[in-house]
């Protein structure tokens, strides 16, 4: 057993607003420069749909992702072999029309107009190449609250096994949103794709990050990911990718997507895994089985045995503490409610999700619609959504745990209504989906109320083990792009170094009242 | 000191001198710039056709003048090759990877020239360079039937000479005397390869020193740790 901690997130579905919030603050912080205009660490889109980058989630046009070859992980694009074969030309990359052409608009002659008749209007510009654009064709949620024609749209694969003409009609439609970001996976297809290594996971707290030094932009990171959330900037010409906020996260804050998120869907925490078992666990064989599979993964912070390795592989007491509380912990494993997205890609994703609940309150009210026990509560049969689909997107098909998880969610909605509205505690409805009044009491503090202190248990990472001297960062600039603050290696560079690795110990004791000075005098 | 001297005897050593100094200098300080600048995700089609040919044509030839010249001539011989031998291996292997190059470069050169996304995105450097290097091979493949006619007549004069002089140059003892009965278009070849060497670290060339040939042996996964280890 080898204990690392993760951190995660997990996003409740059943209150997402599609509001955006989230991609537009990431696009304020990450993605507002040049090179990365049609970036979107973070965005939300309309399901079902074909999503951004157009039909990311198709790995027969992508070919992102893992397969078993012959009941070993290899990478869905090929061998080792096959990738460097590929380095001259990445037969599986997406082109930028794929994502969309990003643009500006001429603002300009809004100000600069002469007096005339009509409002002047602001045209569109390509940020690409500067010209002009006629007609806007595509962007980031082009298929917000299902616009276009199902025809299109139906392309979604999640429609798999299915018959999806039926969901074209206005009556049968249904509607979810889906917010996606770099799911920080357990077991990266980006970073095995990554020829010159420049991809890595941290240790401490598991957030995949680009060393944009050693990147050398042969781009197989952005066909491996599966999801599609490695980008290339190609202004730089490096990758870039979510960043997990970890300068917020470090300092014990939740990234800004899931800060500024109203709906208050989204939560941080820490996750405790097994790094001898990834292999094993990511290889078996049926693909239905990686839900399972991955909840193997996961380590008990309570477990003694646990607790006694984790000391021993270096994993902070906070950051125990923090994965005891964790309210991702609860959401995934305690409540099995969360699932990973698309877990048939094998890249064991660490962004957790709730699948929606789809009310058709209108329906009970005019009473065409079964009801549960208590007149109010529709049954799971009767939802919009097909469990189908939800199950195609969470767990590889497999529709037993998505309907356990939405049976506990309505059974939470029947209970508290018993007891708000008819003052009475209906312990039958919990028993039905297994759960106890504690539990359930507990899932709607962290599902229903979501308290941010609930939300986001963030144990801040630990500088004072990565260096001796507190004062090292001093005087040093945080981020940079361009030359700073590398060369050859730590120890090796062709120019005198410029002092900044750490605090001049000498310096501090010279300028000490009691320390002589190195001239001889008393200071 | 007379123009010969100066660009086969002292030329060599500013080209190659700035090729690895450069290098070095540009790897050390500007790492952040050091990459292959691939312009894929705005044109593929093209660049399927024109990256593959090109790139595996110029890295063919690179090896095979590295392996044809500096190879001394006294191991040739020992292996049993003769000068014709060599010469007409030469000229095959040169005038087919060559073509390939050829071809490939155009089609690059075209993309780069007029695919309206590309072209924009190009720095001066990117189509510069291109450039060069597509005059280098135009000249390197008309030396071609030049060398044939000197096959024809079983001429190997120049070849040996071109290699006696990459060998008294790699071995700091350049001497363009030796270069004094090669023709014209050779030494026009020679000037403008040594100028691929220094322009190279400060073009989008330097993504040949990171051929990736080291993730064939590493592990899928990499972790890093900041912390320091205490134990």
């Amino acid at each position: 057993m080898k204990v690392r901690a993760n951190f995660s997130l997990v996003m409740n579905l059943d209150k997402c607003i599609g509001c955006h919030t989230c991609s537009v603050t990431c696009k304020n912080v990450w993605t507002n420069r040049k090179g990365v205009e049609y970036a979107w660490f973070n965005n939300v889109e309309s399901k079902p749909g074909i999503g951004y980058p157009k039909n990311w989630e198709d790995q027969e046009k992508w070919n992102g992702g893992w397969e078993l070859e012959k009941g070993k992980l290899q990478l869905k694009t090929g061998s080792r072999r096959n990738i460097l074969k590929n380095i001259f030309m990445n037969p599986n990359m997406p082109t930028i029309d794929d994502y969309y052409e990003p643009f500006t608009y001429d603002y300009a002659t809004l100000q600069n107009s002469e007096l005339v008749e009509a409002t002047p209007t602001a045209r569109p510009r390509s940020l690409v190449d500067g010209t002009r654009m006629e007609k806007i064709e595509w962007g980031p949620n082009w298929e917000d609250d299902l616009g276009g024609k199902f025809k299109h749209r139906g392309q979604d694969v999640n429609f798999s096994a299915m018959e999806k003409q039926i969901y074209g009609e206005f009556e049968q439609t249904f509607l979810m949103y889906l917010p996606r970001m770099c799911n920080h996976c357990v077991n990266p297809a980006c970073v095995a794709a990554c020829p010159s290594g420049s991809l890595y996971k941290r240790e401490e707290d598991g957030i995949v990050l680009v060393d944009q030094d050693k990147c050398r932009s042969w781009r197989m990171c952005i066909s491996a990911c599966p999801y599609k959330k490695m980008f290339y900037n190609w202004e730089s010409g490096k990758a870039e990718k979510c960043t997990g906020c970890y300068p917020r996260v470090e300092s014990g804050l939740p990234t800004v997507c899931s800060e500024s998120c109203v709906g208050r869907i989204r939560y941080n925490g820490v996750m405790l895994y097994d790094a001898d078992r990834i292999e094993e666990l990511a290889s078996v064989e049926n693909d239905q089985d990686l839900y399972q599979a991955q909840l193997d993964l996961f380590l008990d912070p309570n477990d003694p045995e646990v607790i006694k390795q984790a000391k021993e592989d270096g994993i902070p007491e906070s950051w125990m503490e923090a994965a005891r509380n964790s309210p991702i912990r609860k959401l995934i494993v305690d409540w099995k409610v969360a699932f990973p997205l698309h877990p048939e890609f094998r890249t064991m994703p660490m962004v957790w999700y709730v699948p929606p609940l789809s009310p058709v309150q209108s329906q009970i009210d005019q009473g065409n619609l079964p009801t549960m026990a208590d007149g109010a509560i529709p049954n799971i049969e009767n939802l919009r959504l097909p469990m189908k689909y939800l199950a195609n997107m969470f767990t590889a098909g497999d529709e037993k745990p998505i309907v356990a998880a939405l049976k506990r969610m309505i059974a939470m909605r029947s209970f508290y209504r018993s007891k708000n509205v008819e003052g009475k505690t209906d312990l039958a409805v919990l028993e039905e989906v297994g759960l106890t009044e504690e539990q359930v009491n507990d899932m709607y503090r962290y599902m229903a109320i979501a308290n941010y202190e609930d939300r986001f248990v963030i144990p801040t990472s630990h500088e004072e083990l990565r260096q001796e001297d507190f004062h090292s960062f001093q005087g040093q600039n945080g981020f940079s792009f361009g030359n700073d603050g590398c060369s050859i290696s730590e120890n090796a560079s062709l120019f005198p170094d410029k002092r900044k690795k750490t605090a001049d110990n000498l310096e501090f004791v010279r300028y000490h009242p009691a320390a002589k000075r190195s001239d001889g005098e008393k200071a | 000191m007379n123009l010969s001297n100066l660009l086969f005897g002292i030329y060599p050593y500013i080209a190659l001198t700035t090729f690895f100094v450069g290098s070095l200098i540009r790897f050390d300080r500007e790492q952040y710039t050091w990459k292959a600048d691939s312009s894929q995700i705005f044109e593929k089609e093209q660049l399927q056709k024109g990256s593959i040919l090109f790139h595996v044509g110029v890295l063919a030839l690179f090896m095979g003048h590295f392996a044809g010249l500096v190879t001394p001539h006294s191991w040739f011989l020992s292996m049993g090759i003769s000068d014709m031998m060599h010469q007409v291996v030469a000229i095959s292997a040169g005038a087919a990877f060559g073509s390939l190059c050829m071809m490939g470069g155009v089609i690059l050169w075209k993309r780069r020239m007029y695919h309206p996304r590309v072209r924009a995105n190009s720095r001066f450097m990117d189509l510069f360079i291109l450039n060069w290097i597509l005059v280098t091979l135009s000249i390197g493949l008309i030396t071609i039937p030049v060398s044939i006619y000197h096959a024809f007549n079983g001429d190997t004069s120049a070849m040996v000479a071109l290699a006696d002089w990459a060998q008294a140059t790699l071995s700091l003892n350049a001497d363009a005397s030796i270069l004094e009965n090669v023709s014209f278009i050779y030494k026009l070849h020679l000037f403008l390869g040594m100028s691929v060497f220094l322009l190279f670290p400060f073009s989008r060339l330097v993504h040949v020193w990171s051929m990736p040939l080291g993730y064939m042996f590493r592990p899928y996964q990499i972790v890093r740790t900041k912390f320091v280890k205490q134990r």
